[in-house]
C-alpha cells in the first residue's frame, strides 16, 4: 500500500514538473521575444577545476568568474551583461570534448575561453572549428595554434619558447652539455619534444634523457644515471604538479652540482613551498606575473600585472599564479575584440582577435597575425632564480 | 659504479617500505572479512593530510601525528560501521564496490575539507642527506623503514600474544569455526577497520615529507600497495612486506638500469610472471585442488 501511494506521488510529481517547465519554457519565449537586444554575451569555458590539473583549472575559474562579475558591475559591455558558463573536465579530455559540445550546442556560447590543459583543449578544437566560434585556448604546447587553426588562439606561451629561453640562458653562461628528465604527461611530453628540436640551434648537445611518471614518488635512480652521464653542465626539468618537486628535492639529496632548470609549468610559489631548501638556486623561465613587485617600473606589463596581482589576491586570500593570468589574457582579448567588432558576429570577432595589436596582458605583449595566433615573443618571459626562498629576475 | 648500486638499492627500499606499509593495511582487512579495501589509499591520504593541517594550526609534531592518527582511525571505524556493517548479509563482491564508492567518496570530502593543492610537512630530522657507501639517503627514508620494522615487530606481537590479535587471526583462518567458539567476528572487523586506517595514517604521516600529499595521493599508493599485497599473497604479512620492498626495488633498479620510461612495465611484468608460476603470491599458502 505505502509502496502504491509512493508510486503515485512519484507520478503525479513528474506531471506537476513537466507542467511546470512548459510554462517556463513559455515564459522565456516571451521574455527572449521581448528582448533581443539585453540578452547576454555568452562567454564559455570547460576547465578542469577538479583532478590532476586543478592547479591550472582552479584559478581560471576564479578569475573568469570574478573579472565577469567586474564587467557586468560596470555596466558590461556594449550595453550587454556578460554571462558566464563553466563546465569542470576534470582533467579529462573525453569530458573536455562533451562540455564543449554543450558549450557550442546548447548553451550557444559567443566565444569559448578555456580547455587548461593541452588534452583538453585538442579534444575541443574540431568542434570549435566545426562550429566556427571563437576559442581562445588557456593551455602551453605548440600544437593547438601550429598550423595556425582559423578559429583557434591562445594566451599562455609555448613549450618551445620556454626551452628556447632556457637554452638562450644556457649559450650566455657557455653550458651546452644537457641532459633533460621529463615526466611521462601531456604537458611534460610535448616539452620534451620541443626541447629536442631546437636544442641543435643553441649548440646544445642533450647527452641523457630520462623520464618518470606523473605520480612516482623517488626519481633518485634516473638522477643518478644523470650524475653519472660524461659531462652534463645542465639539466632540465620538463613537467609540472608534484614531480619537479621532487625532483628538485632528489637533485639535493644526491648532491648534484649542475645547474638545474626547471620549466614555466611549476612557476609558482607552491614549488617554493614544496622544494623547501633544495629550491635554492633553480632558474626558470616564467612570466611577468610572478614577479609583479620586483618588475621595474618601465616594463610595459607592470601596470596590468600589478593590479592584476592585487585583485585576484585581495578576493581570493590566495597566491596569484600565471595560470589564472592565462585566463585572465583570454577574457580580456575577447572582451577587446568584441568591442572592436561592434558586436558577437563571430566572424567579425574572429577577424578582431587576429588583429589583436600591441594588446598588455598578464603573459606579454600579444600581437597577432594571420600565421601567429599567440603574438608572443621571448621577451614574454623572464629568466628567474630562486634566491633566499623567492624568486629573483636575473637581468 | 658501486655508488650507483647503492643509490638504487637506498631508493628502492625506501619506496618498496611505502608500499609494504600500504599492503600491510589491505592485508589486514582481507584477513578479516575477505573484502579487498580499496579506500586503503584514502586512508594514506587522510593521515598525511590531517598532519599537514594540525601542524599548520600551530600543534607540535609528535601531537600531529598522533592527531591525523586517531582521526584516520574514526574515518576508517566509522566506514565499517555505517557503510559495511550495514550490509551484514551482502558478499563480497557487493562490500568490495562500496570500499570503491568510500574511496571516491572520501576524495570528495577531502576536496572540500582541506583543498586541491599539494602539501608538504617538515620531515621530522632534518634534510640533510646521509652519504652512505657512495650514495645518499635522506634521514626520512631512514625513519620508513625503521618505522616499518617496528610495526611489523608490534603487529606480530599483536597477533601472536594479545587476545583480540589471536580473534583476528582465528577468524582469518575461518570465519565460521571463529564464529563458533565464540569470537565475535563482527567486532573483529570492526578492529580491523580501525587497525587498517591507523596504519594507513602513519605511512601517510611518514612518507608526505618526502613524496608530498595532496587529496588525490591515495589513488597511486592504493595501487601500488595492492600490487604489492597480491605479489606478497593476499592475507600474508611477511608477504606483504615482501611484496611491497620488491616492487620498490624492481622499480628503481629497472628506472636505474633498462629505462625509466619502462619502470612501471618492468614492475608490473615481473608480477603478473610470479603469479602466473605462484597464483597465490610469493608468501601465499599454496592451495591444491583435487578433483
Amino acid at each position: 500500500m505505502l509502496l502504491l501511494m509512493q508510486k503515485e506521488t512519484a507520478v503525479e510529481f513528474i506531471k506537476n514538473a513537466g507542467a511546470a517547465m512548459r510554462v517556463v519554457g513559455i515564459t522565456l519565449a516571451l521574455a527572449t521575444g521581448t528582448a533581443v537586444a539585453q540578452e547576454p554575451i555568452r562567454i564559455g569555458a570547460f576547465l578542469s577545476v577538479t583532478g590532476p590539473a586543478a592547479f591550472l583549472g582552479d584559478p581560471e575559474q576564479k578569475t573568469l568568474e570574478m573579472y565577469v562579475e567586474r564587467i557586468n558591475a560596470g555596466g558590461g559591455l556594449a550595453g550587454r551583461k556578460l554571462q558566464l558558463v563553466v563546465y569542470d573536465d576534470g582533467g579529462d579530455a573525453d569530458k573536455a570534448r562533451t562540455f564543449a559540445k554543450r558549450l557550442l550546442e546548447q548553451d550557444k556560447v559567443d566565444v569559448i575561453v578555456g580547455g587548461s590543459t593541452t588534452g583538453t583543449t585538442m579534444a575541443a578544437i574540431p568542434l570549435a572549428e566545426q562550429a566556427q566560434t571563437p576559442f581562445l585556448s588557456l593551455a602551453g604546447a605548440v600544437g593547438i595554434i601550429e598550423p595556425a587553426k582559423k578559429w583557434v588562439f591562445k594566451t599562455p606561451h609555448t613549450d618551445r619558447m620556454a626551452c628556447e629561453k632556457i637554452f638562450a640562458d644556457m649559450r650566455e653562461r657557455k653550458l651546452t652539455k644537457l641532459a633533460l628528465i621529463s615526466g611521462t604527461g601531456g604537458f611534460d611530453k610535448s616539452m620534451r619534444g620541443e626541447c629536442l628540436k631546437v636544442a641543435g640551434k643553441y649548440g646544445i648537445e642533450v647527452v641523457a634523457d630520462e623520464s618518470y611518471g606523473a605520480s612516482d614518488t623517488d626519481m633518485t635512480a634516473q638522477l643518478t644515471k644523470i650524475k653519472g652521464a660524461p659531462g652534463v653542465q645542465a639539466v632540465l626539468n620538463a613537467g609540472f604538479g608534484q614531480g619537479p618537486a621532487i625532483v628538485t628535492k632528489n637533485y639535493k639529496q644526491l648532491g648534484l652540482t649542475a645547474q638545474l632548470y626547471q620549466s614555466h609549468g611549476v612557476a609558482s610559489k607552491e614549488f617554493i613551498k614544496l622544494a623547501g631548501e633544495a629550491s635554492e638556486g633553480v632558474r626558470l623561465p616564467a612570466a611577468a606575473l610572478l614577479v609583479a613587485d620586483i618588475l621595474p617600473d618601465g616594463d610595459p606589463q607592470k601596470p596590468v600585472v600589478v593590479a592584476y596581482k592585487r585583485d585576484y589576491e585581495a578576493r581570493y586570500k590566495s597566491d596569484v599564479s600565471t595560470f589564472g593570468g592565462h585566463a585572465y589574457d583570454g577574457l580580456m582579448l575577447a572582451v577587446d575584440a568584441i568591442k572592436r567588432a561592434g558586436g558577437t558576429d563571430k566572424a567579425k570577432v574572429r577577424d578582431a582577435i587576429e588583429n589583436t595589436h600591441g594588446y598588455v596582458g598578464t603573459g606579454g605583449v600579444v600581437t597577432m597575425s594571420a600565421t601567429d595566433h599567440m603574438g608572443l615573443d621571448l621577451s614574454a618571459f623572464k629568466m628567474l632564480e630562486v634566491r633566499n626562498g623567492t624568486w629573483a629576475v636575473i637581468k | 659504479m658501486g655508488g650507483q648500486w647503492v643509490q638504487f638499492l637506498a631508493g628502492g627500499l625506501t619506496v618498496g617500505s611505502i608500499y609494504a606499509l600500504v599492503a600491510l593495511g589491505f592485508s589486514i582487512i582481507f584477513n578479516a572479512s575477505r573484502v579487498i579495501n580499496f579506500a586503503q589509499g584514502e586512508f594514506v591520504m587522510i593521515g598525511g593530510m590531517s598532519a599537514v593541517s594540525l601542524v599548520a594550526i600551530g600543534m607540535p609534531m609528535a601531537v600531529a601525528i598522533v592527531g591525523a592518527v586517531v582521526i584516520a582511525a574514526i574515518v576508517g571505524l566509522s566506514l565499517e560501521k555505517f557503510a559495511i556493517a550495514r550490509a551484514p548479509r551482502a558478499n563480497v563482491v557487493t562490500l568490495i564496490i562500496i570500499t570503491i564508492g568510500a574511496s571516491i567518496f572520501l576524495r570528495g570530502i577531502a576536496q572540500l575539507v582541506w583543498d586541491k593543492g599539494i602539501h608538504s610537512l617538515a620531515p621530522l630530522s632534518g634534510e640533510r642527506p646521509i652519504a652512505l657507501f657512495g650514495a645518499t639517503i635522506l634521514p626520512q627514508s631512514l625513519w620508513v623503514l625503521g618505522v616499518t620494522v617496528a610495526i611489523v615487530a608490534a603487529l606480530s606481537w599483536f597477533f601472536g600474544r594479545t587476545r583480540l590479535g589471536k580473534a583476528m587471526l582465528a577468524t582469518s583462518h575461518n570465519r565460521l569455526a571463529a564464529q563458533l567458539v565464540g569470537i565475535d567476528v563482527a567486532t573483529v572487523l570492526f578492529a580491523s577497520f580501525g587497525l587498517a586506517a591507523a596504519l594507513g595514517a602513519i605511512a601517510g604521516v611518514l612518507i608526505a615529507p618526502i613524496t608530498f600529499t595532496s587529496y588525490d595521493v591515495g589513488v597511486m599508493l592504493g595501487l601500488k600497495g595492492f600490487a604489492a599485497a597480491i605479489l606478497g599473497g593476499l592475507g600474508s604479512f611477511p608477504g606483504a612486506i615482501a611484496g611491497g620492498l620488491v616492487l620498490g626495488l624492481v622499480e628503481s633498479f629497472g628506472a636505474g638500469f633498462v629505462s625509466s620510461a619502462y619502470k612501471d612495465v618492468i614492475a608490473f611484468v615481473i608480477i603478473l610472471a610470479v603469479l602466473f608460476f605462484r597464483p597465490d603470491g610469493l608468501f601465499g599458502a599454496l592451495r591444491t585442488e583435487r578433483v
